[in-house]
């Protein structure tokens, strides 16, 4: 399946590891990435919080380069993104003269967007267009007991009107089901649709970091061997940040955190390696002696 | 009849006693309320129960709780509805054969009095308090009425629409960590009279909500909020609109970073079209300029965040030339984003869209019954 992939910022920035997993998962899941590499930043939702208009055109822009390829939809490796780009296409769809108003301000560059695009994140993808079965197909590895601990962050879980999360479409259940059919262990815990504490690590370090320690610490306490995140923007709180967190809550953490392609590419068959987690700050040694011990096999 | 099963969170702080799970069976029709359910135990099983409530129809907002962890107010909250989802596990249908579980606990960030009743003043009332929550009359007072236009008080609606339950301030999870927090209900009601063309206080509203360490810039985004409200209050909005109308219409730079850390992400995805996280970072701090990093502040923060900075630099997190130079759009796409900034940014009014006063096209009605669905643009000023 080809898709017009949008990686984001911070997975060719600080987290070179999520965009470079991505990259070595895709064809091992039948997906053509056709990378937007003249999009621009979706503004995490700052820009909209600045001008909501100014976001809006961005985003429409990079939505109208999406509708330009031949991808079947467009497709994200961050939470964040998915939100931002969201929220301003739920104004866009919403409203013909809205949408009208904006694509005037494209006109130069001649482009247009088109109601209706289909942007998921890789998760979603994952359940809804390559298919639980398919996936459990490509397993190499299977997680056999590796406990791992889904954190979903903010952006792909809330709010549950706008994304579209029902009972037919349990999209805050989708790590679940996608640890469980590469063969792993689910740790439930108290910080699973917690905030990382990110967005505020400007303005309120101390609270910022107290939040990545609690839901760490709460990870550990429930026996998990890693987490697992479908936003690089997590990633910088829970990783990096990690060994000022254990300050500011007092206690030792030093727990693993995956992005989602890395879980995956375990699972069929990569090794740590190929998929950057040496680049990790907590160094994933749990996880590195799990995948040494487990030979990765023929597809079951 | 379905069947529930009924797990009300029990709990008296007097008897010493730890708190426990006091489960009933139920039989109700599955669009019958939460409230519907505890209020037949109360009456017909056990009247020690807790719960504070009085209309039963949503306006009151007194029947405020977390039903399978989600807050909420009990009486406009179907049985199936609470029942879909598992306690903190999101959507999850029942096993086949067990009656579905509802979970009743108090509401978060709170004390708890007894049972499902929380101290509504300990918290949420303190904090709306905080906030100054009526209007200052903008001098002079006019013989008749104040003539204002119409835009702006429906710009304002959405927040009037609040009915001070706290389910938003329950499941807060800034306040969670920082019980400091000014919180979400308040800051709405914040809105609510820094949006007003009435109220004489605007500066000292905005000025006093961005230097408190604790106010408008310690919102996460998480959204906790949007979600919990049953009136569609969205109080996340209503406080990313009190930071526009501090930062960009009052110009008001504060001491806790925020502003400067929007300007500067502003800044920065105009230049180089992809955030460039090494500049955002000083530049929050020592202010939004090439030159940002060279100030005391960004100094400060550079030397107490060095450990974590030299270990990413180590372990290849990012290379020398992202950290230097960071990562740029090609030129011709640059120059196409430069112009939709200069466009945009140089109206004399922001364009804006409120969902909840336009409405959606799909639907068959206006989603919050105003009717205001074909003004599809609202404009605002400061």
């Amino acid at each position: 399946m080809k898709v017009a992939y949008w990686p984001g910022c911070v997975s060719r920035g600080f987290t070179p590891e999520l965009h470079g997993s991505m990259a070595k998962v895709a064809p091992l899941l039948d997906l053509e990435l056709i990378e937007l590499d003249r999009a621009c930043c979706t503004g995490a939702g700052v820009i909209a919080e600045h001008n909501q208009e100014l976001a809006d055109t961005l985003n429409a822009r990079t939505f109208a380069l999406a509708q330009r390829t031949d991808g079947a939809m467009m497709m994200n490796i961050c939470s964040t993104c998915q939100g931002a780009q969201s929220e301003c296409q739920e104004r866009l769809d919403a409203n013909t003269d809205y949408r009208r108003h904006i694509n005037e301000n494209l006109a130069d560059e001649g482009l247009t967007y088109e109601k209706g695009l289909t942007n998921k994140n890789f998760l979603w993808m994952l359940v809804e267009e390559i298919g639980l079965d398919t996936l459990k197909s490509k397993v190499r590895r299977p997680l056999t007991n590796l406990k791992v601990g889904p954190f979903y962050g903010c952006y792909i879980v809330r709010p549950v009107h706008r994304l579209h999360i029902d009972a037919e479409h349990p999209r805050d259940r989708y790590m679940h089901m996608v640890i469980e059919a590469l063969g792993g262990t689910v740790i439930d815990y108290a910080g699973v649709y917690k905030c990382c504490g990110f967005p505020i690590i400007t303005m309120n370090k101390q609270a910022s970091l107290k939040m990545t320690g609690r839901h760490v610490g709460d990870a550990i306490d429930a026996h998990a061997d890693c987490l697992v995140v479908p936003c690089p923007l997590c990633h910088l709180n829970l990783d990096l940040q990690q060994p000022g967190a254990a300050k500011e809550v007092g206690r030792e953490l030093g727990l693993p955190v995956l992005h989602l392609p890395q879980l995956v590419g375990l699972a069929l068959g990569l090794s740590p390696k190929e998929l950057g987690m040496s680049k990790h700050v907590v160094r994933p040694t749990s996880v590195i002696d799990w995948s040494s011990s487990v030979v990765a096999g023929a597809p079951a | 009849m379905p069947e529930y099963l009924l797990k009300i969170r029990r709990f008296d702080p007097k008897s010493g006693k730890a708190a426990y799970w006091d489960e009933h069976s139920i039989e109700l029709g599955e669009k019958q309320s939460v409230l519907d359910a505890i209020l037949k135990v109360r009456d017909e099983v056990d009247g020690s129960v807790g719960i504070r409530c009085s209309c039963q129809q949503a306006i009151c907002g007194s029947c405020g709780v977390r039903m399978n962890g989600k807050p909420g107010l009990a009486c406009n909250t179907h049985l199936d509805d609470a029942a879909a989802r598992a306690h903190g596990a999101g959507w999850t249908p029942p096993a086949s054969g067990e009656p579905p579980v509802i979970e009743v606990e108090p509401m978060g960030n709170m004390p708890v009095i007894r049972d499902l009743i929380v101290d509504m003043d300990a918290v949420h009332w303190k904090k709306i308090q905080r906030v100054t929550p009526y209007l200052v009359n903008k001098q002079p007072i006019p013989e008749r009425e104040y003539i204002v236009p119409m835009e702006s008080m429906v710009d304002i609606t959405q927040t009037m629409a609040c009915i001070q339950c706290g389910a938003c301030v329950s499941d807060c999870l800034s306040m969670e960590i920082d019980p400091l927090f000014i919180g979400p209900a308040a800051l709405a009601k914040a809105y609510r009279f820094a949006g007003d063309p009435r109220d004489a206080d605007h500066q000292e509203r905005l000025q006093d909500l961005s230097d408190d360490p604790h106010g408008i810039y310690d919102c996460t985004h998480c959204f906790n909020c949007i979600d919990a409200c049953p009136k569609e209050v969205a109080p996340m909005s209503q406080i990313m609109r009190l930071r526009r109308k501090a930062g960009s219409d009052h110009k008001i730079v504060d001491p806790n970073n925020g502003h400067r850390h929007e300007d500067a992400f502003v800044t920065l995805v105009r230049d180089y079209g992809l955030l460039n996280e090494a500049e955002l970072l000083p530049r929050s701090y020592g202010g939004n300029s090439w030159f940002g990093k060279f100030h005391p502040a960004a100094g400060k923060e550079l030397m107490s965040s060095l450990g974590t900075v030299v270990t990413g630099v180590m372990r290849g997190k990012m290379s020398p030339k992202i950290a230097l130079l960071g990562h740029k759009l090609p030129k011709s796409d640059l120059a196409a984003l430069k112009k939709l900034y200069a466009r945009i940014e140089g109206r004399s009014q922001r364009v804006e869209l409120n969902l909840y006063i336009s409405g959606y096209e799909d639907d068959p009605e206006p989603s919050s019954g105003e009717g205001v669905k074909s003004a599809s643009t609202e404009s605002e000023t400061s």
